[in-house]
């Protein structure tokens, strides 16, 4: 190893401790003694040989084990992933460990020594490169042509356009899509899931309920769903809505909202307007409801404005009236865009 | 002559010896042929005698990286499985699977095929979960990689583009972590791509453009899950596998940064050759990370989608957490106070544009010019190979652990609901605390960080000068007590001091024949301050004679204390070094 010492910088002011060199090699005791060598051979050859069990009970638990049926056995997912992973898992493992024990015991242990070069290249190189793109260049005349250069870097610039504009087709333009819902005057306020109509008799006060406009169970002549798939998926994420019944005395109604709740039945936009998670927590006492996702609270005391959290605006209200049997449904659509904002929103 | 010149004669043939036999080689080996057959094609010869034996330095730290390196290969593996039986459609259908309460439940194709995947299909379950964990391995290892190469100084010139390319992978990670968990169009990613879609309408001009490209019309829509679909499999993983290539390829033209010791320089990389340890280290080390996957994967549950259940836009539950890498921005959202600007007709929503669009932007910027901000600021145009101890850049230790304040304070923010319920605390006031933490947090860390780290090299430098504490406390005749210091040995003495001076920048007075100062005035004063804060504070390493004068010193005091202790012992025989035969005295060495 001494002749390491010779890329050794000297000592000088700014070292003050000399570089010593690398320290002299020790062997290991696999080096010297050819017993423990032999042991760490087995080991090694052990840990493959393990590795080779854990694969074979892989196999033996992919066919025996079944999945599907048993998803509630051995911490909810099943025996078969259980096995699986733990049969796959070892069999790498032991694999892993009998490498680098083979190269921790039996290889060469002998640190080596090389040297760096700068990542620069040499002068004569970079000279070279100079050269040779100079001479490129001026045989092919780019410096003396500039129509040809000019026209070239234009017609390759318009080429831009057609990648961005085949883009166009991606989706429609938004048009004035954001601003109305499949809310329409007289529709009838549905419960969620089961999509029966609610009757105001049967409200208590400081009642909670997830609704929906009528139209997304509406069924044609045929029983077919009125609204299916997308269709369906857009229609509610835009018009669901929650229903709350408090005392109206408690109720603050906004300016022009004097006949917008029913009895003290008050109905809002069940989207944030932060960025558009359903908002399902309510605070009985206070009237107050917060977005599970970023914690908005909005009062729907008091035309639901926001009282925390990052959201800007107030939840949209529906105007609400009831007809001849006591059903609740809307006056007319949301009178602005429900859910988060956006640029054009105004 | 004519018969010459029409005649064509293939001598290809002939033997060009003047031997008797015929011209056969030696029978070489099978391993010599296949060798022999692709380096006349490819030339690998000349390629593999310059990197076999290449050089790797040896330490735990560099490990980090290879766990980033080989949970990527995981996922590559499992990734392919996964994609064998999932259906990336939005399509509705009528699940009929295993999941027996989910049976008969209307949801997509995407939530249908994973829900085979995890039921009906052997080893499906434990490959989704093995790709879900690899993910988090991934970035999670990629975050602590870039710290250590950011605390040890390994960004350094020539490696500042490395620096680039891996924050770039960082950054990509996420986003191919994000379009993961979107696929299976379960309850809790929905909500997830719910959000995503508030964020994109949150731009300028453009944002309602954005999302009705993107979603194919207004959300939800049909296309959100083919489209991310193509982004997860193809797109980022392609740009992620040549930035690795690039990353690995830039690393062994650098060759790797090494810890300053004996024998070790600027010059040279001392370690074990790439063949055999080091490949049978790396290797080794993918089996063991693939292992700890699988192991992870069938034991640890993670994304249990049945539980969920099929997105529906109305629906909700409490506590919804993206992966953890997203809780950051989740937590700038979440403590963001509620401002929206209408003007001109327009409203522009600094409540989500800011926390969740320029944020995360300006913090990915911040972090690629790292590198550039300190070399600016220092001046410093060498190359460096030998690592640096944290404590030795007090300035630029402090500055990470600030960001990893802010960061960390962002991500305690995201789970503000699950902090107030498990620590019966008000959601409100842990928010308002987190707005005004956000900014003094990292503040104080900053400067606590950078005393620290200088203390620490006061705390070398009185081992180097002085030697280390023994803990022997002795006593004079006169009854005063001094605690024994005994010197440290000369591999140790050289590893604190083998590092550089650091100089703080200051700006050129020249003036050119005309008296006027030279370019770039105006920021020299700037960068002159910058400078002295990152460096001027710092404890430098002693000079030949300081260090010459403290041993003579420290050898003065032991000639003093030698003779009140009896017999001759320098203490080492208390802490086991060796017994009171073995002992020498400093004057020894």
């Amino acid at each position: 190893m001494s002749d390491n010492h010779d890329h050794l910088p000297a000592t000088t002011q700014e070292e003050p401790i000399a570089n010593p060199g690398l320290p002299p090699h020790t062997w290991r005791p696999t080096d010297v003694d050819e017993r423990l060598a032999k042991r760490a051979e087995r080991q090694v050859a052990g840990l493959f040989g393990l590795s080779s069990i854990c694969v074979i009970l892989f196999l033996v638990s992919y066919f025996t084990l079944k999945v599907g049926d048993n998803h509630t056995t051995f911490a909810g997912f099943g025996a078969s992933t259980i096995a699986l992973g733990s049969t796959l898992g070892a069999a790498l493992l032991l694999i892993g460990i009998g490498i680098i024990q083979w190269a921790r015991k039996l290889m060469g242990d002998h640190e080596i020594v090389e040297m760096r070069h700068p990542a620069r290249s040499s002068d004569e190189d970079r000279q070279g490169t100079l050269d040779a793109l100079a001479l490129g260049l001026e045989e092919s005349g780019i410096g003396r042509r500039p129509l040809v250069r000019n026209s070239l870097l234009g017609s390759v610039a318009l080429l831009g356009l057609p990648a961005i504009v085949m883009l166009r087709d991606l989706g429609p333009l938004p048009g004035d899509k954001l601003y109305h819902t499949v809310w329409k005057p007289r529709m009838r306020v549905v419960r969620d899931v089961v999509g029966t109509p609610i009757n105001i008799a049967d409200l208590e006060i400081g009642d909670l309920v997830n609704a929906e406009p009528e139209i997304i169970f509406a069924v044609d002549e045929d029983g077919e769903h009125v609204l299916r798939g997308a269709e369906l998926q857009t229609a509610k994420s835009k018009a669901a809505v929650i229903l709350l019944r408090m005392d109206p005395q408690d109720l603050t109604p906004g300016k022009g909202r004097d006949n917008w709740a029913v009895d003290g039945i008050v109905c809002y936009s069940k989207i944030c307007t932060h960025v558009g998670c359903p908002i399902s927590l309510n605070e009985r006492k206070t009237h107050h409801l917060l977005c599970p996702c970023h914690q908005s609270t909005f009062d729907l005391a008091d035309s639901g404005k926001v009282v925390f959290g990052p959201a800007a605006r107030a939840l949209p209200q529906l105007p609400l009236m009831v007809d001849d049997e006591g059903f609740l449904m809307a006056q007319d659509d949301f009178n602005e865009p429900v859910g988060p904002s956006f640029w054009e929103r105004g | 002559m004519g018969a010459w010149l029409t005649m064509s004669i293939d001598t290809s043939k002939v033997a060009d010896t003047n031997s008797t036999t015929a011209a056969t080689p030696k029978k070489p080996s099978k391993a010599g042929v296949v060798a022999n057959w692709a380096d006349e094609r490819l030339g690998l010869g000349t390629v593999m005698k310059k990197n076999l034996r290449k050089v790797f330095p040896d330490h735990w730290s560099f490990m980090l990286g290879e766990i980033a390196l080989w949970s990527f290969v995981v996922l590559l593996l499992s990734g392919v499985f996964l994609t064998l039986w999932f259906t990336p459609s939005m399509g509705e259908v009528e699940y009929q699977g295993s999941y027996s309460p989910l049976r008969g439940v209307e949801m997509s194709e995407a939530m249908a095929s994973t829900l085979k995947l995890s039921f009906d299909v052997r080893g499906g379950l434990l490959m989704r979960q093995m790709h879900h964990w690899a993910a988090l391995i991934f970035i999670a290892s990629m975050m602590i990689h870039l710290l250590r190469v950011y605390f040890t100084g390994a960004f350094r010139k020539p490696r500042e583009l490395n620096w680039v390319i891996g924050s770039l992978l960082l950054l990509l990670g996420t986003l191919e972590g994000f379009t993961g968990y979107s696929l299976p169009d379960d309850l809790l990613s929905g909500t997830g791509i719910r959000a995503a879609d508030g964020f994109m309408k949150s731009m300028p001009v453009v944002g309602t453009y954005m999302s009705f490209f993107l979603f194919g019309g207004e959300f939800p829509g049909e296309s959100i899950i083919p489209r991310l679909y193509t982004v997860h499999v193809l797109l980022i993983p392609g740009i992620l596998l040549a930035l690795i290539a690039a990353h690995m390829l830039l690393l062994v033209y650098h060759k790797h940064t090494q810890w300053p010791g004996p024998g070790r320089t600027e010059e040279n990389v001392v370690g074990f050759p790439m063949l055999p340890v080091y490949a049978a280290k790396a290797g080794g080390f993918f089996f063991i990370v693939f292992g700890v996957a699988a192991l992870m994967g069938g034991l640890l549950s993670i994304n249990p989608i049945w539980k969920f259940g099929p997105y529906d836009p109305t629906k909700v539950t409490a506590g919804s957490q993206p992966d953890w890498y997203m809780g950051w921005p989740d937590g700038a959202l979440r403590i963001m106070p509620g401002w929206e600007s209408h003007f001109l007709g327009v409203t522009l929503s600094w409540n989500v544009f800011l926390p969740i669009i320029v944020l995360p932007g300006l913090m990915f910027t911040i972090l690629m010019m790292l590198p550039f901000i300190e070399a600016w600021i220092t001046g410093d145009k060498r190359d460096h190979h030998l690592l640096q101890r944290p404590r030795n850049a007090p300035t630029r230790t402090a500055t990470m652990v600030a960001l990893m304040t802010f960061y960390g304070l962002m991500w305690a923010a995201g789970g503000n609901d699950i902090i107030a319920i498990k620590l019966h605390l008000s959601i409100n006031q842990i928010t308002y605390f987190m707005r005004a933490a956000v900014f003094i947090g990292p503040v104080i860390a900053f400067f606590i960080t950078r005393r620290w780290c200088i203390s620490l090299q006061r705390h070398d430098e009185q081992k180097l000068l002085h030697g280390y504490e023994t803990g022997i406390i002795m006593r004079s005749a006169e009854g005063g007590y001094s605690e024994r210091h005994l010197p440290i040995s000369d591999e140790a003495a050289y590893k604190l001091t083998a590092r550089d001076r650091d100089e703080v920048w200051t700006p050129t007075t020249e003036t050119d024949s005309n008296g006027i100062p030279a370019k770039g005035g105006r920021l020299d004063g700037v960068r002159s301050k910058l400078s002295a804060l990152m460096y001027a504070d710092n404890v430098q390493k002693p000079t030949a004679e300081e260090l010459e004068a403290a041993h003579h010193h420290a050898d003065h005091e032991h000639e003093l204390q030698a003779p009140l202790e009896g017999h001759s012992a320098d203490g080492h025989q208390f802490d086991g070094h060796h017994a009171v035969d073995g002992e020498s005295l400093r004057g020894d060495h």
